[in-house]
């Protein structure tokens, strides 16, 4: 009991506890500040990746494509645990409106728009035909005219802080989109001066995915006219297959389903005309085939993680030096304490006690800080940014709109244990010093 | 101002000691005990074969010139340090064969120290510091248990010691003569069989050094083993009998 009283004593009446609580606070803040920003963003974009994906992507990076396409997505529509399949038809294109005035290359994507919703998040992404996928590739000026839907930062402006400047209607805006059509085996279709396949559409609509690469490249146009633009034989041809599993279906065992099935599907068209071309194609999650942009976020929070975790060692060598000094300011008590029969280890017990307490306390001011803090981000970044012009976050990078603060109950209950680890290792060496040192030593008068 | 006759309420039992030992006997007893210290590089010869033996109820003042070593011997008869060579016996048990926790215990149960500087515990109030002993040597549910007990002895100790009133002070709030009682009483609270005093009157004025020594004094009348070190002869006169100890040796 003696224990739990002293170290009490020792944290309440010292004051240079006060800057070992302080520090442990100060770490314990700023990683939970730094850990919920960036575990929702990268939990943002990962949602974002998945949404715009849908759960497994049956596809090749050729822009041949593969042939036989329909017959898989049959195979796919009879199961049970599918959702949503959506055939794509992916290129790259030179976007220009009419005059020529505006030119930049793309990304189209042709999709059926029903079926692409109903395989990924493409409905709600939209802003005019939100309501009614089908009709989004059918102007509101004009239905009769061929639509398009593109990603929002190649449409609209942005106000100071970043926010779209929407409009009502969507302009009646004529575009041209211009590719080179390959064949079968990879060249190109139309040999001499007609290379390049171009058709008018007309804008939409516009696609708000939240990913910045997406949102300022990508074109999607009907799947048929995507085909036509891109892809040249008899043989019908597609880029990629987007699949939704039923809820009940976790992904790791879909996208196993789904590599079985297309393995058993290869071998039935081996013999086929362009059983080439199927040898190209993968089935990965949603994870995989988005690799490139997710790990490279990833990397981006580790990078932040172990910055601060050089913080976290800091603050222990901090806790370590203000414990070393107390410690040593209270050897009179340790002599005091052995004069009375107090063993080592319950030495080594109160100054760890005493720890343990300043890791709680600190973690439980940086956490209520923390927590205010997150709390007001948002207002206090709007703040800096109508004084001071100063985003955390620029917005041309991280296309989001409010900085994520949910905190997450595992994140903190591992920061708030490493902070106690952390103060409990810092004040180990000082007590099992304390522990070890002579009485007679401490209790001399030439100590006093 | 004390009444020493409820300072000890009994006799001591447990494996420390043995419970047929009778007055004669000896409760403490060194026998060729040597000592030394290394300052850098030269080795300090402090106490070089210190033979003495203290029956139970004795009143023994050691005296000595400052640097003779008797604040060493009481810090080893008080199992506080070790001797290099010599044998230091409790109750017939030579020291040096106990276990860390048994000396532990011989440090809780059976002396108390009354140091020159008090040594109380500053965070503590004083009778935090006088039932500390007592704390000290029960575990988080036994201290539950005896808590009122201790809290109670611990308030007569304060009582007798004419400390009732400054019970819930700090020890930076008394005189130097009140913390000297404040650590008596510290020191009587597991009831030792010794009492260990080391240069008890040496930080205080001439009448509160009476006062501490007339409090040892009527201890010693009801039974109590007390050991004082000192370096003033007139104090050592207090005690029923002086050990002078000069150049490590018991002269």
């Amino acid at each position: 009991m003696y224990k739990v009283i002293l170290a009490t004593r020792y944290l309440l009446k010292r004051r240079i506890t006060y800057f070992a609580v302080l520090a442990v606070a100060l770490c314990v803040f700023i990683v939970v500040v730094v850990m919920t920003v960036m575990t929702g963003l990268v939990s943002d974009f990962k949602q974002k990746n998945h949404s715009f994906v849908g759960d497994c992507v049956v596809g090749t990076k050729s822009l041949v494509g593969f042939a036989y396409y329909e017959d898989f997505v049959k195979i796919l529509d009879s199961k049970d645990f599918v959702e949503g399949v959506s055939p794509v038809i992916q290129s790259y294109a030179v976007l220009s409106t009419r005059g020529g005035d505006f030119k930049k290359g793309v990304e189209i994507l042709g999709i059926d728009p029903v079926r692409h919703s109903q395989a990924t998040g493409f409905g709600k992404t939209l802003y005019y035909r939100k309501d009614d996928v089908s009709k989004a590739f059918e102007p509101v000026y004009d239905p009769n005219l061929l639509g398009c839907v593109i990603g929002i930062d190649l449409v609209l402006l942005r106000d100071a802080k970043s926010a779209y400047l929407y409009e009502p209607r969507p302009s009646e805006t004529a575009i041209s989109i211009s590719c080179f059509p390959l064949t079968a085996k990879g060249a190109l279709a139309k040999a001499g001066a007609g290379l390049v396949n171009a058709q008018t559409f007309y804008f939409s609509d516009h696609s708000h995915s939240g990913l910045a690469r997406v949102d300022n490249s990508l074109v999607y146009l009907p799947f048929e006219q995507g085909q036509l633009l891109c892809m040249s034989g008899a043989i019908k041809r597609a880029s990629a297959i987007h699949i939704k599993f039923k809820p009940n279906t976790k992904l790791q065992d879909g996208c196993e389903k789904v590599g079985e099935l297309w393995q058993k599907f290869k071998q039935e068209k081996a013999g086929e005309q362009q059983a080439n071309l199927l040898d190209t194609v993968t089935v990965q999650s949603w994870k995989g085939y988005r690799r490139a942009y997710i790990a490279a976020m990833e990397m981006e929070q580790m990078v932040m993680s172990a910055m601060f975790a050089f913080e976290g060692i800091t603050t222990f060598f901090i806790v370590f030096v203000v414990f070393y000094m107390i410690i040593s300011h209270k050897s009179k008590d340790i002599g005091i304490l052995k004069s009375i029969g107090v063993s080592n280890v319950d030495i080594i017990e109160l100054f760890s006690g005493f720890a343990f307490l300043v890791g709680l306390l600190g973690s439980g001011v940086g956490l209520f800080v923390g927590w205010l803090f997150l709390l007001k981000i948002n207002r206090i970044e709007d703040w800096l940014f109508e004084h001071f012009n100063f985003q955390l976050w620029d917005r041309t990078i991280y296309t989001i709109g409010d900085i994520p603060s949910r905190m997450e109950l595992r994140v903190l209950i591992v920061i708030v244990l490493s902070a106690i680890a952390a103060c409990l290792v810092g004040a180990l060496v000082p007590s099992w010093q304390a522990a070890r040192s002579r009485p007679v030593e401490t209790l001399q008068v030439s100590q006093l | 101002m004390v009444n020493a006759l409820s300072l000890r309420a009994g006799p001591v039992t447990g494996a420390l000691i043995s419970d047929n030992m009778n007055k004669d006997d000896f409760i403490l007893k060194t026998e060729g005990v040597y000592k030394s210290y290394r300052m850098g590089a030269t080795k300090v010869e402090v106490l070089k074969g210190v033979d003495l033996a203290v029956k139970k109820g004795e009143f023994v003042a050691i005296v000595g010139a400052s640097g003779s070593g008797k604040s060493t011997l009481l810090h080893i008869l008080g199992a506080l340090d070790k001797p290099n060579k010599g044998v230091v016996a409790f109750a017939g048990r030579d020291l040096s064969g106990f276990s860390a926790g048994e000396l532990n215990r011989f440090r809780n149960k059976m002396v108390g120290f009354v140091f020159q500087f008090y040594h109380l515990l500053d965070e503590l109030s004083v009778l935090e510091n006088v039932f500390l002993p007592m704390m000290a040597s029960k575990s988080l549910v036994g201290w539950f248990a005896c808590r009122r007990r201790a809290k109670s002895r611990a308030g007569e100790l304060l009582a007798q010691l004419g400390l009732r009133d400054r019970a819930n002070h700090k020890p930076y709030q008394l005189s130097g003569g009140e913390r000297q009682r404040v650590a008596i009483g510290r020191a009587l609270m597991n009831e030792p069989e010794v009492l260990l005093a080391d240069e008890p009157t040496g930080n205080l004025d001439s009448a509160t050094g009476n006062g501490i020594l007339d409090v040892l004094e009527k201890l010693n009348k009801v039974g109590q083993t007390i050991l004082m070190v000192t370096h003033d002869e007139r104090i050592a006169e207090r005690a029923g009998r002086i050990i002078t100890l000069a150049d490590g040796k018991i002269t």
